[in-house]
């Protein structure tokens, strides 16, 4: 098995507070890998550990096989990035967007041409291409947020909560998309907080005070736990962290 | 990445910064315009004071000579006359109530002097305590004893002005002139220092700067595409504040116009490097808007030294305006428009302002990076 991501032990500390406990986990390429927690849990801390935004207090963490902390710059030539807010400049074109990552990444004009033309003719949206962002609607703005950071072809992607606000009916459009990226080999880490979806997952992690409290497929979980959904996963291991928590 | 490939990277986003700034047609056309109109209306502001003098005019015993001398005050359009008596007891409370800017007073016997070749004496009493404005009063009304003094018959010159400023707040001559070079500062201030810091923290507070910080680019493509732009404005809003000056208020310009600019850059990058200072230790726009107008705006409008002469102010404040790069930039342009001076008499304030650039800028980039820390 070949690793896309592979976490070893780390911690990431803010002061006296230990945001990320000692976690390991490994994602295996092409895989959907889901990284559930309740708010607060880790996971953004974990996520910008893992793309270069924070340093590991201790541990270590390989992305695309590359060392985060030693090789950011490879490491950041190989992923793409959705973060919970959007992501998209609002006062530029959808074209005008595609334009500066294509850019920022170092594709050619043509070839950011020809990709921008094939993701606005898949994302339907062709005839919005030269209007403004903001105009559009949230679910459209979400899917080509998410275009836009498949633009340079990474390794992996990771998404921060990006199906947030949306219809269920785009929700699905987007996990849709999800799957046809992971198709083509990206591994995508995702964190959301709809228990449908940590259902779409190959494999997923719920994160309960800055550890990993479970891992494994949507089935075994169900397993282990003896319930029928994640939801319940989810909640019988959320509940005790919230009651100690405050 | 390859050399090409930043560039590249780089160029993308700079296209992207110059969209940004076109596309807020607003915000574009209040910033290009803003040196016109500050030159205009803080000039204005000084000129219409001067353009109305109020004269109190003591005259001991009024004769053909005084009254001669007062036709040439009352036809002159800058003069209005609002008090005439015989003695100067009428002046203090006139003055105290602020109802009077000029007092002339005329010693009794001027006729009789002025045809026996004695000396004559008159007595200018100047309002100083607007510094500036209280010279050029006094300058003017100078200037029309003169011109009364030369359209006597033959040559008698045995009259001497004797002028008395009242209020010595500040003897140091301060007129449109010595405005202009601050307010290129204060604009270059508003552009540089504060626009980059609400933009970045634009980017910032919407978690695109993040997108950005993930990206392939380095902390300084993000900072250069960043000011670059901004840089561009700056130079537009120079060229129109000299200009403005110029056509409106005649503002002399003796020095080298390509140290101007060369130094009008160098105190650009200073602002664009504190503005990304400010972005980067502050959380949101509005924080940023408020960091930058208290940490840049203020200082460089009160303690540059553009309305209150630096040596005017107490001394702790004296120490600080040390540290407000604008003090030593109206040094420098001050000192090339006005005077022509060139780099050999400026190189201190030059190496002041390059010491503070590769201070903030090492700062800044530090701040940048504290975030992976």
């Amino acid at each position: 098995m070949t690793l896309a991501i592979e976490v070893r032990d780390l911690t990431r500390r803010f002061g006296s507070f230990t945001a990320v406990d000692s976690i390991s986990v490994d994602v295996a390429v092409g895989e959907v890998f889901g990284f559930l927690g309740a708010n607060g849990a880790g996971k953004t801390t974990a996520i910008k550990v893992l793309i270069g935004l924070l340093a590991p207090s201790s541990g270590s963490a390989r992305v695309a096989g590359f060392d985060v902390l030693t090789q950011s710059e490879e490491v950041r030539k190989r992923i793409g990035y959705m973060s919970q807010r959007f992501s998209l400049y609002d006062d530029l074109t959808p074209r005008e967007n595609i334009t500066l990552y294509g850019g920022i990444y170092g594709l050619a004009d043509a070839e950011i041409r020809a990709r921008g033309d094939a993701m606005l003719n898949d994302l339907g949206i062709m005839h919005v291409a030269d209007k403004l962002v903001s105009t559009l609607p949230l679910g459209w703005k979400q899917k080509l947020s998410f275009s836009v950071a498949m633009l340079h072809r990474p390794d992996v992607v990771f998404l921060d909560e990006p199906t947030g606000g949306v219809d269920p009916v785009t929700r699905r459009q987007f996990w849709e998309m999800i799957y046809a990226a992971a198709a083509r080999g990206t591994t995508v880490f995702v964190t959301t907080h709809y228990m449908d979806e940590a259902e779409y997952c190959d494999r997923l992690s719920i994160m309960v005070d800055g550890r990993i409290a479970a891992m494994g497929t949507p089935a075994a979980l169900k397993a282990e736990f003896g319930v029928s959904s994640i939801d319940e996963v989810f909640v019988r291991l959320a509940r005790p962290a919230t009651a100690t928590a405050g | 990445m390859r050399a090409p490939e930043r560039i590249q990277a780089l160029a993308a986003f700079v296209i992207k910064e110059m969209r940004h700034i076109l596309r807020d047609r607003q915000t574009l056309t209040i910033l290009l315009l803003l040196p016109l109109a500050q030159v205009v209306l803080f000039g204005f502001a000084i000129r219409t004071d001067v353009n109305d003098i109020r004269l109190a005019i003591v005259d001991a015993a009024p004769d053909d000579a005084t009254l001669a001398l007062r036709a040439r005050f009352t036809g002159n359009g800058r003069f209005r006359i609002v008090a005439t008596a015989a003695t100067v007891d009428v002046l203090e409370p006139l003055f105290r109530r602020g109802e009077a800017d000029v007092a002339l007073v005329i010693a009794p016997g001027l006729a009789r002097a002025l045809a026996d070749g004695t000396p004559a004496r008159l007595q200018l009493i100047t309002d100083a305590s607007n510094p500036n404005t209280g010279t050029t009063m006094q300058t003017y009304a100078g200037a029309v004893i003169r011109t009364w003094q030369a359209a006597l018959p033959g040559a008698r010159q045995g009259v001497t002005i004797e002028p008395q400023v009242r209020m010595l707040f500040n003897p140091t001559l301060e007129s449109v002139n010595l405005f202009v070079p601050g307010l290129i500062a204060l604009v270059l201030t508003l552009v540089t220092a504060q626009m980059t810091a609400i933009s970045l923290s634009r980017e910032k507070e919407r978690g695109t700067l993040e997108i950005l910080l993930v990206s392939p680019l380095r902390p300084w493509q993000i900072i250069l595409g960043k000011v670059a732009p901004y840089l561009l404005l700056a130079f537009a809003n120079v060229v129109t504040a000299l200009v403005a000056a110029w056509v409106v208020f005649r503002v002399p310009f003796r020095g080298s116009l390509l140290l101007l600019l060369a130094a009008s850059t160098l105190y650009a990058l200073v602002g664009l490097a504190l503005g990304v200072l400010i972005a980067a230790r502050t959380e949101s726009q509005r924080t940023a808007m408020m960091g930058s107008m208290i940490g840049t705006m203020l200082p460089s409008t009160l303690l540059s030294g553009m309305i209150f002469p630096i040596a005017s102010l107490p001394w702790p404040l004296q120490l600080v305006s040390n540290i407000v790069p604008a003090r030593w930039f109206i040094v420098i342009v001050r000192g090339i428009m006005l005077k022509g001076a060139g780099v050999v008499h400026l190189w201190q304030e030059l190496l002041v302002l390059t010491v503070m650039f590769t201070v903030l800028l090492a700062v800044a980039i530090r701040s940048f990076r504290a975030r992976l820390a």
